[in-house]
């Protein structure tokens, strides 16, 4: 095995572990911790998969901002018992289990008999124009307006997440 | 014994089926939303990887699936802070976060 094979199973050992925690802990802080470490270790995969801006957006807004809310959220909305059992399951769950399973099972049923038009194996060469990195491609990709690029979908996402910030505000504010 | 498309897809199936089972059978508001964040993160890895495998000139130039992955990540973050703001207003009205308690849109 070489090195990125063992590096990709240690951080998918992790990755699928912790998030386990995330729906087993009873203490939800301890639930919105472990997910720090499954964002992380989700960065860790994009970087074996040479999406180095990816990696950075990740542990910018997954592993700092969205945890960050999640405790905010946590802290405003405390429950009596935080110790023994703030993160209970519903009478439903072996349904959950049930439902969650068969969706992964057809997943990797579906995913093992359909013909790939992908290469099966990679070094990740001949996405890259020559001397050019991942971040300077996908900064050409959203924002040249001349070339093939994305700039209207970049458009759209700033409206969205305007719509985003005023809902929050509205829906949030004490009244 | 390296690494085929095929170990990504299945650690990003693995990954789906966790985060739908915490977003199914968990009664908190927060801990619900914290599985929908598991699943979005399952569906970027899968992203990430068709896009490092795929070679089909000039696709494979084009990064589709990366950028796809960057308008996930920011539907995801706005998705959080509204329904973050829906749960405190909740949290407010019922003083619970109890998924199942909440049925004022019940007819």
């Amino acid at each position: 095995m070489d090195l990125v094979t063992v590096i990709f199973w240690i951080i998918a050992v992790i990755l699928v572990g912790s998030a386990l925690l995330v729906v087993t802990q009873r203490n939800i802080v301890h639930s919105a911790l472990a997910l720090v470490i499954v964002f992380a270790m989700a960065a860790g995969i994009y970087l074996l998969l040479n999406a180095e801006f990816i990696a950075i957006v990740q542990i910018l807004i997954y592993a700092g901002a969205v945890t960050i809310l999640i405790l905010f959220a946590l802290m405003l909305t405390r429950t009596s018992n935080i110790q023994l059992n703030s993160n209970p399951i519903n009478r439903q769950w072996w349904l959950a289990v049930i439902v969650s399973t068969f969706v992964g099972a057809i997943i990797v049923y579906a995913a093992a008999v359909s013909p790939h038009a992908v290469a099966d194996v990679s070094n990740g060469s001949g996405q890259l124009p020559a001397g050019i990195s991942n971040v300077a491609r996908i900064g050409q990709l959203l924002y040249s307006p001349t070339t093939y690029s994305y700039v209207l979908p970049f458009e759209i996402a700033s409206v969205v997440l305007l719509v985003a910030i005023v809902g929050a505000i509205v829906i949030g504010r004490e009244d | 014994m390296g690494l085929s498309l095929n170990h990504y897809l299945v650690l990003g199936a693995v990954l789906f089926c966790i985060g739908l089972y915490g977003a199914l059978a968990k009664r908190n508001g927060v801990a619900v939303l914290m599985g929908i964040e598991i699943m979005l993160n399952a569906v970027n890895i899968t992203m990430v990887a068709f896009s490092f495998y795929n070679k089909v000139p000039p696709y494979a130039t084009y990064f589709t699936c990366q950028i796809f992955a960057i308008f996930i990540i920011t539907v995801a973050a706005a998705e959080v802070a509204v329904a973050l703001a829906m749960i405190i207003a909740i949290y407010r009205k019922r003083s619970s976060v109890d998924v199942g308690e909440i049925d004022f849109m019940k007819w």
